[in-house]
């Protein structure tokens, strides 16, 4: 059991997160991952954008930064740039990392920039009132969507995979000590990494759509995943109502400031030599 | 190093022929720039192109974004890593930078923006001349806060006014905006740069109290506060959101207020420290004329032109165009009987003229907005009409 306290702006409490909200299981599922891998907070920079989970960084006792609506990742780019030696972990919504965000989001997985981006997915615009998001499954409610999506939904992890990041996975908040380990590996591999975390939203997606509480929500999560190993043994149509979890992708591929720095040395070198 | 200057050829001065784009590069390496970010367009994208060149040779890093905003999202996160950062850019970019432009005001992050102008609304005149975003530098983003915008009219100027211009965000704790045009910008001049122990580099003021006790919106007694990087032991909160010295949100009215109007104050107390006009013939002058960027090189030759008729014409050439130079302006229409503003736009700095000298003097207008520059001939026809 970790001591909490130590990582958390304690007077910055009560949470605004709802009753029922999953965005507080994957907050501490962070920390105990930061907490296990041993970084000093002084070395930990944690940037948002805008929604529920953006407001993650104003809890945590790290460098943070609350941008505008889906840049957090381009803010990241500079912090990390500027000093690489942060870890820069960016804590963002589906709506924020994926639609106003989504160009930033690939560009950094092809760039493959050393972040590592956990994503909330609760499949909603919940600060704003539970408008839909691109995430929302087609035929679901939301308060733009009153007669149901008509729009097919984007995969964020198969996103983040076509672009080029190094190390893809999703879990959920039922699957908690699962996920401590995804978002531990997230943080340890060199290169852009992503961790979708399944997360319910009660309030504005769950009551909309008559899914019951938070506590039903996240039951449904135990009765509708299933690991990428189960999933390769079965056919589409078994998967349909399935969601996989996972690593989906954990590959090495050139780092976007490991070659920068190679291209700086390389120049002074030549520069000396002259 | 990168570029082969003649200077560092011969050890002798630093003469060159260069371009305002070069010349804007130059000066934010002189002014110690170690960050980019930026996204193509013209007429500014040779800064661009030159700083992918320069900056890894000298250490600092390039970064061609995506777009124009995640440009300026990572020139304010840099910034807040402790780097010197710049972005640049032209009309439609500096519009799309505008939101975060409005973050770094409230978040006060030194930054520094480069808006070569092109002529708008919209795409509009991509490689042709024009002065149209003076507005936009002030009004740009939402909300109410003060911004601090430069005006080159030479290539010199522009090494010098890049240079000032990460000196007044650096001291200020604010976005500072560099207005070029696409004169300056890709004009070749001759131009000896000072040397690098002649140029005075501002830092920024670091706290120096131990972290627990930082504050990084901390009233101050020049409401200025020390600013410190993130990664030096001084954990802090960064939001757009209002906040409270701390850095975190509030919804107080007094703590909003505080913040709102400090973040106004802070460059308005000092708009003396950061106001630059040059004058040019304006000892016994009758009409005064107010040009600033390229135009003022039409103006200067103009005013010559008319002392030459024997006409007493002379010359107020803005430099820093944010805050206006209202009381320089009203100071000289207390001198003169008429002025003339010329200006590549329908009137947006001739409307501040107006507002300054509030009735005083008539104030003539000679604009342009055909994507052409305004010749000297057009504005000594206006002086040889005022003064009939």
């Amino acid at each position: 059991m970790i001591d909490y306290t130590k990582y958390l702006r304690i007077s910055k409490f009560p949470l605004i997160w709802c009753a029922g909200c999953g965005n507080g299981i994957v907050l501490k599922s962070i920390l105990r991952a930061i907490d296990k891998i041993g970084w000093p907070k002084d070395q930990v920079c944690t940037v948002s954008g805008i929604g529920c989970s953006s407001r993650t960084p104003g809890y945590v006792d790290f460098n943070t930064l609350h941008t505008t609506h889906g840049r957090a990742i381009a803010f990241a780019t500079g912090v990390k740039m500027a000093k690489p030696e942060l870890h820069v972990i960016v804590v963002t919504g589906d709506g924020d990392a994926t639609a106003i965000g989504g160009n930033h989001y690939i560009h950094a997985a092809r760039r493959n920039i050393d972040l590592t981006v956990v994503i909330f997915n609760n499949n909603i615009y919940g600060m704003t009132g539970g408008q839909v998001s691109p995430t929302t499954p087609m035929g679901m409610k939301a308060s733009t969507a009153p007669f149901g999506s008509v729009e097919p939904s984007f995969n964020i992890s198969g996103l983040a995979q076509a672009a080029g990041a190094s190390f893809v996975a999703r879990g959920t908040v039922y699957h908690v000590f699962q996920l401590d380990k995804l978002i531990e590996r997230a943080l340890l591999k060199r290169g852009f990494s992503v961790v979708e975390v399944l997360t319910p939203c009660p309030t504005a997606y769950g009551r909309r759509n008559r899914l019951g509480t938070g506590v039903d929500m996240i039951r449904w999560q135990k009765e509708h995943t299933i690991s990428v190993q189960e999933a390769a043994k079965l056919s589409p149509e078994q998967l349909n109502d399935k969601i996989v979890t996972g690593v989906f992708t954990d590959v090495d591929r050139p780092e976007y400031l490991e070659t920068y720095q190679a291209l700086i040395d390389s120049l002074r070198r030549k520069a000396s030599l002259s | 190093m990168g570029k082969e200057t003649v200077m560092q050829r011969n050890n002798g001065p630093r003469v060159e022929v260069m371009t305002g784009n070069d010349a804007c590069a130059e000066g934010a390496l002189a002014a110690g720039l170690t960050f980019f970010a930026g996204y193509p367009i013209t007429p500014s994208s040779e800064i661009a192109e030159i700083l992918s060149y320069r900056l890894p040779h000298l250490g600092g890093k390039f970064i061609q974004m995506e777009d124009e905003i995640g440009a300026m999202g990572a020139v304010i996160g840099a910034s807040l890593a402790g780097a010197k950062a710049m972005t640049a850019t032209s009309g439609p970019g500096f519009s799309l930078k505008q939101e975060n432009i409005g973050f770094a005001a409230m978040a006060e992050v030194p930054c520094v923006v480069v808006d070569v102008q092109r002529g708008g609304p919209s795409t509009g005149l991509p490689t042709l001349p024009a002065q149209m975003d003076v507005m936009q530098a002030r009004w740009g983003t939402h909300g109410d806060h003060e911004i601090i915008a430069l005006c080159p009219y030479s290539v010199r100027e522009t090494f010098d006014l890049t240079v000032r211009a990460f000196n007044l965000a650096e001291r200020y704790r604010t976005p500072v905006i560099l207005l070029m045009d696409e004169i300056v910008a890709h004009v070749n001049e001759k131009v000896v740069l000072p040397e690098p122990d002649e140029i005075e580099v501002y830092e920024r003021k670091l706290p120096n109290c131990p972290p627990e006790e930082f504050l990084p919106y901390k009233f101050t007694e020049d409401d200025i506060p020390p600013m410190a990087s993130y990664g030096t032991g001084y954990r802090f909160h960064v939001t757009g959101l209002c906040h409270d010295e701390t850095g975190f949100p509030t919804n107080d009215p007094v703590q909003i207020d505080r913040l709102i109007r400090r973040l106004n104050r802070k460059i308005s107390r000092h708009r003396d420290d950061i106001v630059q006009v040059a004058e040019e013939q304006l000892d016994g002058a009758e009409i005064g004329v107010v040009a600033y960027g390229a135009t003022a090189r039409a103006a200067r030759r103009a005013v010559r032109l008319a002392r030459e008729e024997a006409i007493p014409a002379g010359l107020l050439r803005p430099l820093v165009l944010w805050p206006f130079p209202d009381k320089e302006v009203r100071a000289l229409a207390e001198r003169v009987s008429a002025l003339i503003v010329a200006e590549l736009n329908m009137g947006q700095v001739a409307h501040e003229v107006e507002w300054a000298v509030c009735g005083k003097v008539p104030v003539h207008r000679v604009n342009r907005v055909d994507g052409e520059p305004i010749p000297p001939e057009h504005i000594l026809q206006a002086i040889r009409e005022v003064a009939r």
